[in-house]
């Protein structure tokens, strides 16, 4: 998969639109305005000692970036990765992170009035780092808070529920 | 009082050239303070600094500031125009100080967008009322005969087999410096001519000035000077003055004579070392006084320099740092294996030398002189030694010693503990000093010199030293040490460096809670520096600090273990080796030691520490590499060297620093081929093996 740099857009043509990727079988989408780039899967440098969603470092043109396996921040299985295995790198408050996902699919805008709170049910088994549901036609994509993947507080909050 | 809309850059601004005056001033104040006079200039330099942050602050209407500002602008009005002759300037100074404070509060107040609302109103009135002291001649100097000029001769001779009696009467010239108005001397050129020693031998060395002293101070004066056998002080007129001094052939006027000291200074210095202590002393400190006058003179004048952000240098600095890797990468590119390339190995030579000239610039001018470091500690030292009842004379050699910018930041604050335990547990009272027969004047000197690869800053006391037993036996009372037999002076002394250890009694304002040092040891390693410390009892405490010129590029080894390579920083590598089997020892709890000529050291397999998956897990396939710091050393188990290189320091993502369970990694550099290399902090890795 080649570089795919997504443009420096004005804060009003940011608005709405999600960066949609996936793990198995989930649709997830997280705000435009926090992607920086999409590039495909590098040479990871892996450092002991962090918690096995961090999987190192990657040299990303002279900046060194932190890389998360956004699969196993989400108490997935690891999966290894392949051709399809793409890292998005995000600007969340300052520091820039990649997010490792399974695929990247599609840019797409989300009216406000299509999304919607997550239905207060059953909290136990919930993903906490989705934040809203959007709705796209009939399908639905899970929009996740991107700070929470990248505190660590959420950790434990995460074990409690597994 | 700033409910005024100004925008930022315009605050940025004012901040950044009223500490710059700021800093200014206070070099001025101390320089007058050791000269206790103040001159033309100096009066000047008050009233203009003073005149430009009362303008700049009433116009971002800093009220505060501005009274401030105002009330001492027009002291130093009064005194410029009516040059009271009065003993003003300690006083002066205190006060003056006392003002830079409450200005630099509020200036920290503004940079911190807080509200300004320091009440200058105490300050304002005290200035005023100093100027009606001044105004009514509270300050009248004791000695009243300054008013007439003397005009002496002197003829010096100096003892037989003195040596370099030239040399020993220009000191004569140079002590009375500070206290005549004009000099002429006979033989006139002993400084540029060696054969003046064997005319003073023959004929005395005679002298002629003019002065506000009396004859008995100046023979007093006089007298002290070293080897002198006879002195004959007469007054004479103006007359046998100006006769004389067309005698004298003497074609030097003052400014010349000035511009000689200068050139000679130096060598005038280094051979009166070992003369006399007091001399040597008196030299320097004349040498002080002139010194910050000029500076200030210096970065007044001098316009073309900008003042760049540290960010826009730091991304500057990472850019040509990417610049050197992509070179590499594009040179040592693996398509080009094979190809006899000849046009291309010219230019790529020549592209080398570029980015290498430009990396060499980059550094260069992130570069800064350590003077303002050392000249804040001017200030700490005067505050200190005045509170303290102590009389400390601080000495400043080798300010002009470049050092990375980071670095600065780094040992500014261990810098100002050692100065003031130096001030505090070394130089003692000056009862003290007199009755162990040391000069009155303690003296602490702060010098930074350039070797090798590294800076060293020295901070050396005359003051009582370390006292061995009184460390040790604290040492045992905190329960640092099990037993104290066999340990070297210099591991005692390291003992100091020890968090929570203080020997001094009581708790002072300035010292004796036991943080500090090892703070300061910290700050040091940091930066990967190193102390040592020398200490001679009752003659005083040496204190080095070695630091790296620079952060940003190192020398380092890289090795590989399985997959991953690791870089060690060559300062702390003593040797690489393939282990013997049979050197190596296992203890019961399975911790592995190697015998290196009679001596053991315990190994750390790199691939166990950092979790790696590597086939090479038998020593003898491996290699060994002995590092070591300060005293301790600790064997490095890993698969091969790939080689030395010099490496740019990046530090790791703030994100990854947060998970503290990230050991023993100082930071990262890119290879050539653009992966990246883990580099070691060797000194945390010896402590978890200790």
């Amino acid at each position: 998969m080649g570089d795919m740099i997504v443009d420096v857009m004005d804060e009003d043509t940011q608005k709405g639109r999600y960066l949609i990727f996936s793990i198995d079988n989930d649709n997830y989408g997280i705000e435009i305005q926090f992607v920086v780039e999409i590039i495909g899967i590098q040479t990871i440098t892996p450092i002991s000692g962090l918690p096995e969603y961090v999987r190192g470092i990657i040299n990303l043109r002279g900046k060194i970036i932190p890389v998360i396996d956004v699969r196993l921040r989400f108490k997935k299985a690891f999966k290894e990765y392949n051709e399809r295995t793409c890292i998005i790198i995000v600007d969340i408050n300052g520091i820039n992170v990649g997010l490792i996902v399974d695929s990247v699919s599609e840019v797409v805008r989300i009216n406000e009035e299509d999304i919607s709170e997550l239905p207060n049910i059953n909290q136990k088994s919930q993903n906490i780092f989705v934040k809203n549901i959007g709705k796209i036609g009939n399908e639905v994509r899970l929009l996740l808070d991107c700070a929470k993947l990248l505190s660590e507080e959420y950790m434990e909050s995460l074990n409690e529920i597994v | 009082m700033s409910d005024f809309n100004t925008n930022d850059t315009l605050i940025d601004l004012f901040l950044f050239e009223t500490s710059q005056l700021l800093e200014q001033l206070e070099q001025v104040i101390l320089s007058t303070d050791s000269n206790n006079y103040y001159s033309e200039e100096d009066i000047n330099e008050v009233f203009r600094i003073m005149h430009t942050i009362k303008g700049s602050s009433a116009m971002m209407s800093y009220r505060s500031i501005f009274d401030i500002s105002h009330a001492v602008e027009d002291l130093f009005s009064y005194i410029r125009n009516n040059n009271p002759k009065q003993d003003y300037c300690s006083s002066l100074n205190d006060l003056i100080l006392n003002c830079i404070d409450f200005i630099k509060i509020e200036l920290e107040k503004i940079s911190g967008r807080k509200n300004v609302d320091g009440d200058s109103a105490e300050l304002v009135e005290r200035i005023k009322a100093f100027l009606d002291d001044l105004k009514n001649n509270k300050f009248i100097r004791l000695d009243g005969n300054d008013e007439t000029i003397n005009i002496f001769k002197a003829v010096v001779c100096f003892e037989d087999g003195c040596q370099m009696e030239n040399i020993r009467a220009f000191s004569v010239v140079y002590n009375l410096y500070d206290i005549i108005t004009e000099i002429i001397y006979y033989p006139s050129d002993i400084i540029e001519n060696d054969e003046s020693a064997e005319v003073i031998r023959k004929e005395g060395f005679t002298t002629c000035f003019k002065t506000y002293k009396s004859q008995d101070e100046i023979y007093e004066h006089l007298i002290k000077t070293l080897f002198v056998k006879e002195l004959q002080l007469t007054k004479i007129d103006e007359e046998t003055f100006e006769y004389l001094k067309n005698n004298f052939q003497n074609n030097q006027s003052e400014e010349n004579l000035d511009e000689d000291n200068d050139i000679s200074r130096e060598e005038e210095i280094v051979s009166l070392i070992d003369s006399d202590k007091s001399q040597f002393y008196n030299e320097l400190s004349n040498e002080e006084k002139e010194k910050p006058k000029n500076e200030t003179h210096i970065s007044t004048t001098v316009q073309n320099i900008i003042s760049v952000s540290v960010e826009k240098l730091d991304k500057l600095m990472d850019l040509v740092g990417e610049l050197v890797i992509a070179e590499a990468m594009v040179l040592q590119n693996p398509d080009l294996d094979g190809l006899k390339l000849d046009n291309f190995q010219k230019s790529a030579s020549q592209l080398s030398k570029i980015t290498n000239e430009l990396q060499n610039l980059v550094m260069s001018v992130r570069m800064v002189p350590l003077s303002a470091t050392f000249h804040r500690m001017q200030r700490i030292v005067r505050d200190m030694s005045k509170k303290l009842n102590k009389d400390v004379h601080l000495e400043i050699v080798g300010e002009e010693t470049e050092v990375d910018k980071n670095i600065i930041e780094h040992i500014t604050d261990p810098l100002m503990h050692l100065v003031r335990n130096a001030v505090d547990h070394g130089i003692e009272t000056p009862e003290e000093r007199e009755l162990m027969g040391k000069s009155k004047e303690g003296k602490l000197i702060l010098e930074a010199k350039n070797v090798g690869n590294d800076v060293h800053i020295i901070v050396k006391d005359d003051g009582k030293g370390i006292d061995k037993k009184k460390v040790l036996e604290k040492a045992k009372e905190n329960g640092l040490i099990d037993s104290f037999e066999n340990m070297s002076d210099e591991e005692i002394y390291r003992l100091i460096l020890m968090p929570g250890f203080s020997t001094k009694d009581s708790v002072t304002e300035y010292s004796g809670r036991g943080v500090g040092m090892d703070v300061v040891a910290n700050n040091i390693e940091a930066i990967g520096g190193k102390i040592s410390i020398e200490s001679e009892e009752n003659h005083g405490t040496q204190i080095t600090l070695k630091i790296p010129l620079t952060l940003a590029i190192i020398d380092g080894m890289n090795l590989k273990v399985g997959k991953s390579t690791f870089t060690i920083p060559t300062l702390s590598i003593k040797e690489s080796f393939r282990a013997n089997k049979q050197d190596i020892i296992t203890d019961p709890n399975g911790n592995e030691m190697i015998m290196v000529r009679g001596q053991c050291y315990p190994v750390l397999r790199l691939h166990e520490y950092f979790d790696v998956e590597t086939g090479v897990t038998d020593f003898s396939d491996g290699i060994m590499i002995m590092v070591s710091q300060e005293t301790k050393t600790v064997c490095v188990f890993a698969d091969r060297l790939l080689g030395k290189q010099q490496v740019v320091v990046k530090s790791l993502p703030q994100y990854i620093k947060r998970f503290n369970n990230v050991k023993s990694i100082s930071g990262c550099t890119l290879l050539g081929d653009g992966s990246i290399s883990l580099i070691l902090d060797v000194a945390s890795i010896i402590n978890d093996k200790n």
